[in-house]
């Protein structure tokens, strides 16, 4: 049998976005195919798998490395957590808000990973959730070379969303111009707002890229959530699981993976007018109080 | 085996006349010209980093023990610098911040190496200051030594005072100034008294690699019948004597001195861009007079230091130091043929650069290449108000933000007699073929010039017969022997 290869695949978007839901429910449809897979969890709040392991809260490797108090006694067994489908969880975690470098934290438990063998022959997928505004260099450590070369940004409708999208498209570039990852396409996860698909498809198009999906809202998706469940495993049968299968064989299939074109501020604007989500300013009342 | 065997033969596989033509261009004014347009590379730095500055003034206090909050590395370089330096032991201690440390932050760290470091070693005060790791992390010395005491790692009364030291910011004389600034506010907070006078005079030396300059300070002050306190003391504790028996802390300004300051009649500095924030600070909490002085190098900027200090004190100029000067203006006259037009290159921090070339323009010399490669307009534009003092300053250069190999070019593009500076421009002064004259911190490649003071009119004869006795010496070695002369 040809030797496996392994595909490495970061989720970014916006905070609040859904990225760990949508990351769950689409590692759970991936599963469902057969495949194997890893979660790593990067982000400091460590909610990335708990719909795979029902579970309130994992142990993550930050937590275990300040109860040993150093990262060299870790063990693998420790922090590495099979749930729904044999997919393998890892949270990363961090510090506690306020105090010392959640970056860094993420490096830290990506090196372990690497270094105590996380990363086995058996896996199809790796995939990296990571905190949704890339703070610094320690956030993009799972884009870096011979880490994730696919890149799928979680977005939506609204505008904030986009324009996280489209900066998330500029740090990209950054990494893609020395080493292979690539962006692999947009999951839209909808609020539906207005014309919401067309405006997503739009958007892929000038970033040169595509919209691999269109996750229609649904409150099938709450109702797993607080059983701590995706809605793969509570409730295959239902239309929205079969969105998050759909989206799943997506990736299996997906070959476009590019090299971004991130907008101009000005074009991306332009590109929110055309759709109505924002209004041409208007310079002249800029800076000028109700009652001046 | 033969002399060419023997030979040290390069491990490259580029041929030898790649490596000549790149030898001889590194030379040219048109590798000086992109070595200018470098900007995100140093080579060879003529500074050191801030927590270097801040271990000096922490260790200038009587029974003060440095302590590092950072990375062990860090600490072993300001530790081995100095050692080599002064060739005298550098005590300090560091909390060995590992990788958990950079991700929580390093609380834990300074609870227990605070607590290792009172235990072990008794000190009177923990001056503590940082490395990079924890400046880029945002650790909060305030809360972690305040929770370190109120959690009885260390006794609520042990002086602690905190300096953010980032290396990537600055340099050692920032470092030293944010030191000095925390430990004088430390100590003297809640001793002053309304209305009560010490008398004394407060000397800050500034980031002073020679203690005999420190000790010139205070020989003069003694002359001149001035009761002082030399903060941030250095000159016992880094040139204490070998008497057989091992002090932890072997001298120091001492802690009550230090806390009376506030009320001195008098505080001076003696090196104004390493005592920026400190002074400004002192000027508004300090009682009695302040005042800047320049490094008294040669005899006008000693005369100048001597004048304020009998105007501050209202004390004459003692018959001994007028007697000094003379000696001082004769040897310089002795001298003056040695030296008088002849180009130096320069390299060091702000103060002392300033001290040197206002030196040199004495003695009818071209400070040539000035080069400070941590400094800024105002500092370019004071130098360049001294060099507009003197003939000799005419055609000179500033240089502030480059480096050594910047100098490098200097030298082989424009060529000087001999270059002024610390240890690492020994290089420079090896490929220009010119002296070295070591002038500096550090200096760990002599000995003893960290004893051999160049402040005063003591020192003025010390640096003029250092430099002409050089020149002398090259000629004596390097001329025809019809030009080998009995005397010179």
């Amino acid at each position: 049998m040809a030797e496996k290869k392994l595909r490495q695949i970061a989720i970014y978007g916006k905070g609040g976005i859904g990225k760990s839901t949508t990351t769950q429910n689409t590692v759970a449809g991936l599963a469902s195919l057969g495949k194997r897979i890893l979660i790593i969890g990067c982000d400091p709040k460590a909610d990335s798998t708990r719909l795979i392991l029902h579970a309130k809260a994992q142990d993550t490797v930050m937590d275990k490395v300040r109860e040993l108090g150093t990262v060299e006694d870790l063990e693998l067994e420790d922090v590495c957590k099979r749930g729904y489908g044999d997919v393998m969880c890892v949270e990363s975690g961090g510090p506690e808000p306020g105090v010392g470098c959640a970056g860094r934290g993420v490096i830290t438990a990506i090196n372990f990973l690497e270094e105590e063998g996380a990363y086995t022959p058996d896996l199809d997928y790796v995939f990296y959730d990571v905190l949704g505004d890339v703070v610094c260099g320690g956030f993009a450590m799972p884009i870096r070379e011979n880490k994730a070369q696919e890149i799928y940004i979680v977005v939506s409708g609204e505008m904030m969303a986009m324009y996280a999208a489209n900066n998330i498209c500029k740090g990209i570039c950054k990494y893609a111009a020395s080493g292979s990852v690539r962006l692999a396409g947009l999951i839209c996860n909808s609020r539906e707002t207005d014309r919401e698909a067309d405006l997503i498809e739009a958007l892929a198009a000038r970033l040169g890229t595509q919209m691999i999906h269109f996750v229609p809202r649904d409150n099938q998706v709450q109702r797993a959530e607080l059983r701590r469940m995706t809605v793969i495993e509570y409730s295959p049968e239902h239309k929205q699981a079969a969105e998050y299968r759909a989206l799943a064989q997506k990736i299996v299939d997906n070959k476009k993976f590019v090299v971004p074109t991130p907008l101009e501020m000005e074009d991306l604007e332009d590109l929110l007018m055309e759709f109505g989500i924002m209004e041409a300013e208007d310079e002249s009342i800029v800076g000028v109080a109700e009652n001046a | 085996m033969s002399a060419a065997e023997a030979a040290v033969k390069f491990v490259t596989e580029t041929p030898v006349e790649e490596i000549e033509r790149v030898k001889a261009w590194i030379n040219t004014e048109d590798y000086k010209e992109k070595n200018f347009e470098r900007t995100s590379l140093v080579v060879n730095p003529a500074h050191a980093c801030q927590p270097l500055g801040a271990q000096m003034v922490a260790t200038g206090f009587e029974g003060a023990l440095p302590f590092i909050h950072g990375s062990q590395g860090c600490a072993s370089y300001f530790r081995s610098t100095f050692s080599r330096h002064y060739r005298e032991p550098a005590a300090a201690t560091c909390d060995a911040m590992t990788e958990d440390g950079a991700v929580f932050g390093g609380q834990n760290n300074l609870f227990e190496g605070l607590e290792n470091a009172y235990t072990l070693y008794k000190p009177k005060m923990i001056p503590i200051f940082t490395t990079c790791m924890p400046e880029v992390i945002g650790d909060d010395l305030n809360a972690y030594t305040k929770n370190a005491k109120q959690q009885g790692f260390i006794p609520e009364d042990l002086p602690t005072p905190y300096a953010n030291t980032p290396s990537f910011n600055g340099s050692h004389i920032h470092g030293y100034d944010a030191m000095l600034k925390s430990i004088l506010r430390t100590l003297t907070e809640g001793q002053k008294v309304e209305g009560k006078c010490t008398g004394k005079l407060n000397i800050i030396p500034g980031f002073d690699g020679n203690v005999g300059n420190l000790r010139e300070y205070k020989r003069i002050l003694e002359l001149m019948g001035i009761p002082y306190t030399m903060l941030a003391d250095v000159s016992d504790v880094f040139d204490s004597g070998c008497d057989g028996e091992y002090k932890l802390y072997p001298g120091g300004t001492k802690m009550e001195d230090a806390a009376e300051s506030i009320n001195g009649k008098a505080t001076i500095s003696m090196q104004k861009y390493s005592t920026v924030t400190t002074m400004k600070w002192i000027e508004s909490e300090y009682d009695g007079a302040k005042a800047i002085l320049p490094l008294p190098f040669g005899v006008k900027k000693t005369d100048e230091m001597l004048l304020k200090l009998s105007e501050l004190f209202e004390k004459p100029i003692p018959a001994e130091l007028k007697a000094e000067r003379a000696r001082a203006v004769d040897a310089m006259t002795d001298a003056h043929q040695y030296l008088h037009g002849r180009k130096f290159a320069i390299a060091g921090d702000p103060d002392y650069l300033l001290g040197i070339v206002s030196f040199l323009l004495e003695m009818g010399a071209h400070p040539w290449h000035i080069l400070c490669s941590r400094s800024t307009k105002k500092f370019q534009k004071e130098m360049q108000a001294l060099l507009d003092t003197s003939v000799f300053g005419e055609g000179c250069s500033i240089y502030i933000n480059k480096d050594l190999w910047h100098m490098r070019s200097l030298l082989m593009t424009d060529p000087v007699d001999g270059i002024i500076g610390d240890t690492h421009a020994k290089w420079a002064a090896r490929d220009a073929k010119i002296p070295l004259f070591r002038i500096g911190f550090p200096i760990i490649d002599r000995v003893n010039l960290h004893r051999t003071p160049v402040v005063g009119y003591n020192g003025a004869i010390s640096m003029l017969s250092m430099l002409a006795n050089k020149f002398l010496d090259i000629k004596d070695e390097t001329c025809e022997d019809q030009w080998f002369e009995m005397m010179r």
